[in-house]
């Protein structure tokens, strides 16, 4: 009881402690208009100043509150939840997300909040200034962005971005400062104070297209992956455009004359931004993957090298006032690619998942705040000088998209037509950006109020307007142009498969065809980088670590449903059904069955491989599913051939679904050698020697299986499969053969990942399968396997002697 | 592939393919190795559909030939080849590379089954086998003119005729 006691006092004296600490502090603290709400303190006799002398006497206080204390993290926790809770809130009424993007919604919140907070004639909060915006709340969002870019595509585009982003942004600026300055020169608007660099100021703060507003946007309208990245790619790096000619101005707004060696210094500048933004995020990129590949012991602290070197990244950046999102945008680019093989799986998942939490987070509160400080700052309207700042920044975008466009197209892979310039130019929205900005402008700028407010009206236009609009807009468009005439299933089905054909020979051919750089690099990258900066340089093909990935997350999914499956007592019916499907007598079909056959296919068949879809939902992590499911089931298909077929047989029918190929005779010569390279990778892998085999005999096998095309393939049943065991007995005559089916079948339980064997296992399966279907008249066992006539080849050479297996190769 | 096999193209060669393919400047892939085709619906059949039938393993002109297929179709090209067969990336040859996605046997139609199989690999899991059964059947019906419950090449092409083959199946290549 000691300890209880112990215990117990202690308490106490923490009680005490804190008591009078909290007495300490209150006297410190001015009250807040917000409601300190205090008792008096009874007295603790050697303490701070005493607020009350007179008060009353010595009483252990027994219940105490202290609110400036903890005001302001309180203050921030309450926001941050306030506005989750606003988040929440719209997806329970799914309707409205739909039409109306979060953003809107967000600011229309906050402002209702602003208009809350005003007729209370309280002060928005402190934490909201510029200093808070550009340091803390802007950052996280980039980082999302940026760790979630699709670099291929980026690259491919790299000229498109950077044309775009310099180029356009500057044409957006002079030339709605241009307009604008012209416009202040007519009277009747009462603005012929501003001077041209102040215009031009302004207008280098709302040409910035904002990465924020664009992609929580975009992201409900799906568009095409060249667009969507050309208008990501944009807003990411024109920011080194906006810093130079905001601060190129801002020096020039403030001196009487312009001459032009303060262009030509302007120019040298935006280099230095441009390329100091970089080069930064580079060498912070580099170093945070040399640092991760330290770190296999203390797996616990892996994500926060992430995070702390892309932030020192951005504050580096700050500090010598270049392109602070440029470096963060490369130093996640960079360090992505490399952290995520050093890591372990968890701490990868647990990068990606906060990454994603914190930009929500941010973009939440930004949106938030800016309808609320809409409410609460001054404003000072002008109705001339404002809507022609919106007339302006609509005009000029559109017309620089459209000559940006014709200049570039000529060079594009991929030209943009009418719709996705339509796309580009409409999806420029300002946002938050040119709002931090423009409460940075310095006072002496005589016309800040205005400035302030004719970039809140742009922003809120942009945002309400445009992102509300466009997805219905790009609706009707994408409608009016493709199909008028009705699909029939036919056409949709066989438009998916091309669709998908065309996906797939794309990405062949994007494997194929050599960039003179992207080639390079990747010498370069194998060369010397991943030796350096990767922990163990295991030489994998993406696929085989693509496949191991999945395969840890769905080992028990796979054993569930397979062993369900496989443990099925054959039927016959199944058969029967089968049978009775080809004599059914033609159905008639309604319109109605047509229309859920429509339904049905449209909302389940497997999108293409898009990878737009899975980056644009910016409240998600990309969504795997899909490839899982197809891995799944090829992996099955695996699994089943090589259990041994004395295990029932899966109905043929069902065996149907999951195999990818049916074959005719010659299934085993559909598919190529195992790549040589990859023989190291497989002897790494724990099954037996059989599998590397496969590559050492491909050379003498080749040869024999065009032969094996006319070979009838037998099918061995269940009584067949000792018979089978048995050939390979004889003819290896030792151990290596024989326990094929047990040890394969282990093997792959032991994660079996090769894409090749996998091929083969899923012919063989398929193959059987088709037999088994047009020779009803045999019993259903066991389908899965192929015994190749084994005389000729065992003579040859007894290592190839494994019946399957081998054979494939 | 097997890379081993394919030795260096000699400079009849390319010209040959030049002429057959039509690609202007022809060079030499292992398919495995292809990340995006193993989680396409269709890979494998994709990749199948390379080896010519009995084979085992494609040299680079018959993988160039596969790929003619999908070169744009181009107006000069129509006048040009009238003479000489239908070059490789007409309408008609496009199709007939998406029939043969279908038609794994080579039989020149499409039954229920392989129709069967290819939908069930471009769709999820979620479907029931009645109802893609029935898609089967209803694509079948709507396809089939002849009576024999399976697609014929024919049909095939009669039921995509409004589509815009030429465009959905090309790519731009790069050179």
């Amino acid at each position: 009881m000691e300890v209880s006691t112990a215990r117990r006092t202690g308490l106490v004296l923490i009680v005490f402690a804190c008591s009078s600490l909290l007495h300490g502090s209150r006297g410190e603290n001015s009250p807040k208009p917000t409601g300190s709400v205090t008792l008096l303190p009874p007295i603790v006799p050697d303490d701070g100043p005493q607020a009350f002398p007179d008060a009353e006497k010595a009483n252990m206080p027994v219940f105490t509150m202290d609110y400036p204390r903890i005001q302001i993290p309180f203050e921030i926790t309450m926001w941050i939840l306030l506005a989750s809770f606003a988040k929440i809130g719209f997806h329970v009424y799914n309707k409205i997300t739909v039409w109306v993007p979060e953003s809107c919604l967000l600011i229309t919140i906050g402002l209702i909040v602003g208009a809350i907070m005003h007729s209370v004639h309280e002060e928005p909060p402190a934490v909201l200034n510029s200093n808070v915006f550009f340091l803390y709340l802007l950052p996280p969002i980039v980082l999302d962005s940026a760790y979630f870019m699709p670099t291929r595509p980026l690259f491919e585009n790299i000229g498109t971005v950077l044309w775009f982003a310099v180029v356009g942004t500057l044409w957006n600026s002079i030339g709605i400062g241009m307009s604008l300055f012209a416009i202040c020169q007519i009277e009747a608007f009462g603005v012929q104070d501003i001077n041209l660099q102040e215009n031009l100021l302004f207008a280098a703060i709302i040409s910035a297209v904002d990465p924020v507003a664009v992609l929580s946007v975009f992201e409900d309208v799906s568009v095409n992956e060249q667009l969507y990245i050309v208008v990501f790619g944009e807003c990411l790096f024109n920011d080194a455009v906006t810093v130079v000619l905001y601060n190129m101005f801002n020096f020039v707004a403030e001196m009487p004359v312009v001459e032009p060696v303060d262009v030509f210094l302007g120019v040298a500048r935006f280099f230095v931004v441009g390329l100091g933004g970089m080069g930064f995020g580079i060498l912070f990129g580099f170093t945070a993957a040399f640092t991760t590949r330290f770190t296999s012991r203390v797996r616990e602290i892996e994500p926060l090298f992430i995070f702390m070197y892309s932030y020192l990244a951005y504050l580096v950046a700050e500090l010598f006032s270049i392109s602070s999102i440029m470096a963060i945008v490369t130093c996640a680019l960079t360090m992505k690619y490399y952290v995520e093989e050093n890591v372990s799986q968890r701490s990868c998942t647990t990068i990606r998942h906060v990454v994603k939490m914190l930009g929500s987070i941010s973009e939440t509160l930004i949106f938030f705040f800016l309808g609320v400080v809409t409410i609460t700052t001054e404003h000072e309207w002008n109705w001339g000088y404002i809507l022609f700042t919106l007339l302006f920044a609509f005009v000029w975008r559109g017309l620089g998209v459209l000559v940006l466009t014709q200049i570039i197209n000529p060079f594009r892979t991929i030209p943009f037509n009418m719709k996705d310039q339509f796309g580009l130019a409409y999806g420029g929205l300002r946002g938050a950006i040119s709002f931090a900005l423009a409460f940075t402008l310095p006072e002496n700028i005589g016309r800040k109020q205005l400035f302030i407010t004719a970039t809140i009206a742009v922003i809120l236009f942009t945002v309400f307007l445009q992102g509300i609009s466009i997805r219905p807009l790009i609706e009707f468009i994408n409608v009016r142009r493709t199909n008028r005439n009705l699909d029939t299933i036919n056409v949709e089905v066989h438009c998916r498969l091309m669709e998908h054909t065309m996906a797939g020979i794309e990405d062949l051919c994007g494997q194929w065809s050599h960039f003179y750089w992207k080639d390079k690099f990747m010498k370069f990258n194998n060369r010397i980088l991943r030796k350096i900066l990767i922990r163990d340089n295991r030489a994998e093909s993406s696929i085989v670590a693509l496949y191991k990935k999945l395969e840890l997350q769905s080992a028990m999914e796979i054993l569930d449903t397979v062993s369900g499956d496989i443990s099925a007592a054959p039927s016959v019916v199944c058969l029967s059904e089968d049978k009775k499907g080809s004599a059914k007598p033609r159905k008639k079909f309604l319109a109605p069955d047509l229309k859920s056959m429509h339904e049905i296919l449209s909302k389940n068949m497997y999108k293409i491989r898009q990878r737009t879809v899975a980056y644009t939902t910016k409240h998600a992590l990309p969504n795997e599913s899909q490839s899982r499911e197809i891995l799944i089931r090829r992996h099955a298909s695996i699994r089943r051939s090589i259990r041994p077929g004395s295990f029932q047989s899966s109905t043929p029918s069902k065996s149907h679904k999951y195999f990818s190929l049916p074959a005719g005779k010659n299934l085993d010569s559909k598919f190529p050698p195992v790549r040589q390279s990859d023989t190291d990778d497989q002897e790494t892998m724990s099954e037996a020697a059989y599998p590397s085999r496969h590559s050492r005999s491909v050379q003498p096998v080749r040869s024999s299986s065009s032969s094996r095309a006319m070979m009838p393939l037998r099918r061995l049943d269940t009584l067949t499969e000792v018979h089978s065991v048995d050939m390979v007995d004889e003819s290896s005559g030792q151990d290596r053969g024989r326990p094929g089916r047990g040890t394969s079948r282990t093997n792959s339980a032991s994660g079996d990942p090769q894409i090749p064997v996998r091929h083969r296992h899923g012919d063989n399966e398929s193959g059987s399968a088709d037999r088994s279907a047009e020779e009803e008249q045999r019993p259903s066992l066991a389908p899965p396997s192929w015994a190749v006539e084994p005389r000729d080849e065992a003579a040859r050479n007894p290592l190839l002697r494994r019946p399957q297996w081998n054979s494939k190769v | 592939m097997g890379s081993r096999a394919s030795t260096l193209l000699r400079d009849e060669e390319i010209e040959e393919i030049k002429k057959e393919t039509g690609f202007s400047n022809p060079q030499s892939l292992d398919f495995q190795k292809i990340p995006e085709l193993a989680i396409n619906p269709l890979g494998d059949r994709i990749i199948n559909a390379f080896f010519p039938v009995g084979e085992d393993q494609v040299n680079f002109r018959g993988f160039m030939q596969t790929l003619a297929h999908f070169r744009p179709i181009e107006d000069n090209e129509k006048s040009k080849n009238a003479a000489v067969s239908e070059p490789l990336n007409s309408r008609t040859n496009k199709l007939l590379f998406a029939f043969r996605l279908y038609d794994l046997d080579r039989d020149d139609k499409i039954s229920r089954d392989e129709l069967l199989q290819v939908l069930r690999m471009m769709v999820g899991v979620n479907i029931s086998d009645d109802q893609l059964g029935s898609i089967a059947d209803r694509t079948i019906q709507e396809a089939d003119t002849n009576g024999d419950n399976s697609i014929s090449f024919t049909e095939f092409i009669k039921v995509l005729e409004k589509v815009d083959v030429e465009q959905k199946m090309s790519i731009r290549f790069l050179h």
